[in-house]
């Protein structure tokens, strides 16, 4: 469900990077309050272990497919809301900078998606509500479910929602949500899952390294709301399930029948797949009404879906002198480099 | 008055789940000895090592650091004089580089910048491994990462040294520096460890822990080629020994 | 993520600890002008293609004066790159109309278009990493800004990632050995392997915050140097600034190709 950069406008990715931003500096100010020193490298190494914890799969019973966790829910019930909010935005930011997963201008509305509504709203909510203080294994695995498919089904929205404020889309806001929930809520439950698999077992093993045990004694008032929640899940999910038997985003071998590999793992084939039609009817940008060069004589401007008509002259010169800076970008890379042989050299030593 | 002395009394430890790891143990280790801290797992070496810098703070009995008693007030006196090197140096060393990581502990004593970076120097300087002050430290071998972790803990001047399993996961060679680096300080020593051979070159004398309790304390010699006594405690007489000792 | 990942991590971390003068130019200098180009890159119009191209001179000048191994980024993009194709390729079918003089229908320019602005912002995010490592963007964002819990958490994520990922990988392998080739875990096991590898995570944690409190930690951890900004940063900084907003006001390829179908007619 990362976003990447290709589809979000610079107001859009600004705007994200600013809230994303507030809310890392609010997040640190809690966690610097808390005094709990051993907080730092706890929040470290288990960013480092969300990281690995996403290449171990599992077959998600009786579908023959495979997913894993992707740890935004996980990481809230042990460290609470504040830290786990850093360790989230933590991970998506080397994702970012390593496997160019979501861009680094998409980085301020993934972090927002996949971190706020988990750590702020599905756990708060959800979680803590079905959970309650000390619930019993049927209550954690529904706490989990729940809170995972809240999360993710939030997340999702803010997708949408974020894509449609890039000024993008022609897609109405109710035929994208149609889209992008149902799928949603498959990640959601294989996310719940892994989660509670996970929390059932430290409950066993050693139930004093859960953050959530400290606090016992949960209000209930907000059952009316989980059922609503709950009811519109399971509408959407049965509208949308042809949909998400196609393209169940997140489960490998839909992408394994699609592009024939076993190897990819990541949660995005589908979500790419619908966001690319809506990517095909759009621009990346609104137009401006803006044409650089010296296309721009005499163009109407400002009309937002007119498409400025280029003169054959300008055009021809377009692709001669595209062509011709990309040949020259390729020789400056050469020369700078100090010569081809240089360049195979370094290619060896880096394999 | 000096640091170098370290005196426990009577130090007895109880894990929250009942698990009685120290039951009364005593000793005093005096200024610049080296002395091994042996005996099978689960015999309470990780309890007792980490009282002797206050990590866990004292139940029952005492922990003296010189002429201090270790309590909640003193413990940064007893950080600052004794100087743990922990068994795992991935552990240790957390930093981005090596330099960073040896200057961590000056830095938070609140040295100056020009002052941490003479630390920073002479400490690599002293374990032989200036040449990798700019590398992560994940990029070292095992043996470089032991003798950066001991640099850490160098750069904070400690009175006393104490060390978690320093020869574990090490090559031959590298042990073997290990050892004439551990022969070449003259702080006093207290070293844990299931490395008798190397106890034998480094440790004068040896502390025998078996169930919480001090089961043995004397000489080296004495203690490692007592052969029912090692084999009493979960121990094994050195092979070194059997060859000096042909009977 | 996959083992692959892994290695590719390794390999990007080894090219970022690299010392050319490109890795010496300030970490703070690097990101912002990197954050300013793909923003530029991303205000482009949808069917612009031309005007787009002499951005490519920032990553190529990136990575050949940081002698990045071409193979290693393409080979990153190449992986990245499904993403880009599936956004793109919806284009000509969704829009026909024949766009210009030359009558290219419009939706194979804004794929077009879509392709090169996936292939500039991801190459150059590449290329910053790849050019700066890790250690140094991270200390980079500190001094930019970037709250100071956050910077310390991305590094000690950055530190333990190759430790608790070997440890992963170790018990994985050891279940591996035990169960059927090729098939994923089953929930049965999924749930303690991960949970063990969970609580080993946490045990180290405690260590390591052991080993910080045994050398005085209370809480904040401070920083050795900070390094100054020299004359040749604030020269990356201003002359790619510049670079960008003429290409960006200016289609710059459009003027070369103008040029030289004149010399030629």
């Amino acid at each position: 469900m990362h976003m990447a950069d290709a589809l979000i406008s610079p107001a859009v990715g600004g705007t994200m990077w600013a809230v994303s931003g507030g809310l890392i500096a609010v997040c640190a100010r809690k966690v610097k309050q808390t005094m709990r020193d051993n907080l730092v490298p706890m929040m470290g190494v288990l960013g480092a272990f969300i990281f690995a914890a996403q290449m171990i799969n599992f077959s998600i019973p009786g579908t023959g497919s495979s997913g894993h966790l992707g740890g935004g829910l996980l990481l809230t019930v042990l460290l609470g809301p504040y830290a786990a909010f850093l360790v989230i935005a933590s991970v998506l930011t080397v994702q970012a900078f390593f496997f160019a997963d979501g861009g680094l201008l998409a980085l301020g509305c993934n972090i927002f998606n996949l971190g706020f509504f988990p750590a702020f709203v599905a756990y708060p909510l959800v979680y803590r509500m079905v959970a309650g203080g000390r619930g019993g294994a049927f209550r954690n695995w529904a706490a989990a479910l729940g809170a995972a498919v809240a999360g993710l089904l939030l997340g999702a929205l803010g997708v949408v929602l974020e894509t449609l404020a890039s000024g993008i889309s022609e897609l109405p806001f109710v035929t994208f949500a149609a889209m992008m929930l149902p799928i949603h809520l498959a990640i959601g439950l294989v996310e719940g899952l892994a989660t509670a698999v996970v929390v059932s077992f430290v409950t066993r093993a050693r139930p004093e390294a859960l953050y959530a045990v400290q606090e016992a004694g949960m209000r209930r008032g907000l059952w009316p709301v989980l059922a609503g929640l709950a009811a519109a899940a399971a509408l959407l999910g049965g509208a949308g399930s042809w949909f998400a038997s196609t393209h169940p985003d997140g489960l490998e071998w839909s992408i394994a029948k699609v592009t024939g590999k076993e190897e990819l793992s990541g949660s995005d084939a589908g979500v790419r797949g619908e966001l690319a039609k809506i990517q095909g009817k759009t621009a990346v940008l609104p137009d401006y009404g803006f044409k650089p060069g010296e296309a721009e004589a005499g163009e109407p401007e400002a009309e937002a879906e007119s498409w400025p008509a280029v003169s054959a002259g300008t055009s021809l010169s377009g692709i001669v002198g595209g062509l011709m800076t990309l040949v020259l970008a390729c020789l400056a890379g050469v020369v700078l480099k100090g010569g081809f042989a240089g360049r195979t050299e370094e290619g060896r030593s880096g394999a | 008055m000096s640091h170098h002395i370290v005196e426990v009394k009577e130090l007895a430890h109880a894990y929250p789940d009942g698990t009685e790891a120290l039951k009364g143990v005593s000793f005093r280790i005096g200024h610049g000895e080296a002395v091994a801290l042996v005996g099978a797992n689960g015999a309470g070496k990780s309890t007792l090592l980490m009282h002797l810098n206050g990590y866990l703070p004292t139940e029952r009995g005492e922990v003296r650091i010189g002429d201090t008693t270790v309590t909640r007030e003193t413990v940064a006196l007893a950080r600052r004089a004794v100087g743990m090197v922990f068994q795992d140096p991935d552990d240790q060393l957390f930093m981005p580089t090596v330099a960073e990581d040896v200057a961590f502990g000056p830095l938070n004593a609140g040295l100056p910048g020009d002052q941490v970076e003479r630390r920073v120097a002479a400490a690599l300087e002293r374990v032989g491994m200036s040449h990798v002050r700019g590398r992560p430290p994940y990029r070292l071998s095992a043996g470089e990462k032991r003798a950066v972790a001991i640099a850490t803990v160098l750069a904070m001047e400690p009175d006393i040294l104490v060390m978690d399993e320093p020869s574990a996961n090490l090559d031959p060679r590298a042990r073997r520096r290990l050892i004439n680096l551990l022969l070449s300080f003259e702080h006093t020593r207290i070293i844990a460890t299931h490395d008798l051979e190397m106890v034998v070159e480094v440790c004068p004398r040896v502390i025998v822990l078996d169930g919480g309790r001090v089961v043995a304390d004397g000489p080296t010699f004495e203690l490692l080629d007592d052969e029912a006594l090692m084999l009493a405690h979960g121990l094994e007489r050195p092979h070194i020994l059997r060859h000096s000792h042909p009977h | 993520m996959g083992v692959a990942d892994w290695i590719d991590l390794g390999q990007m971390d080894e090219l970022g600890r690299m010392d050319t003068p490109v890795h010496r130019i300030d970490a703070r200098a690097k990101a912002s002008v990197t954050l300013a180009f793909i923003v530029v890159v991303m205000s482009f119009p949808r069917y612009e293609v031309s005007a787009l191209v002499p951005f490519l001179f920032y990553p190529v000048a990136l990575v050949s004066l940081g002698r990045i191994p071409c193979r290693h980024i393409a080979r990153k993009i190449l992986v990245a790159a499904p993403f880009a194709l599936a956004v793109g390729a919806f284009n000509p079918f969704f829009d026909r109309q024949p766009h210009g003089a030359l009558g290219v229908p419009g939706g194979w320019l804004s794929f077009a278009s879509i392709l090169l602005r996936f292939l500039l912002t991801v190459w150059a995010a590449l290329a910053l990493v790849a050019c700066t490592g890790m250690n140094r963007l991270g200390a980079g964002l500190g001094r930019l800004g970037v709250p100071r819990v956050f910077v310390v958490q991305l590094l000690f994520l950055y530190r333990y990632l190759f430790v608790v990922s070997d440890e992963g990988g170790k018990m994985l392998r050891s279940v591996e050995m035990r169960s059927e080739k090729g098939r994923p875990l089953r929930l049965r096991a999924y749930g303690p392997l991960l949970g063990t590898l969970l609580l080993r995570s946490m045990d180290r944690a405690e260590r390591v915050y052991r080993a910080m409190a045994a050398r005085g930690f209370e809480g904040e951890i401070r920083e050795l140097e900070r390094p100054s900004f020299h004359f040749e940063d604030t020269l990356f900084v201003v002359g790619w600034l510049t670079f960008f907003i003429a290409a960006r006001v200016w289609n710059l390829a459009d003027g070369l190709g103008l040029l030289l179908t004149r010399i030629l007619a």
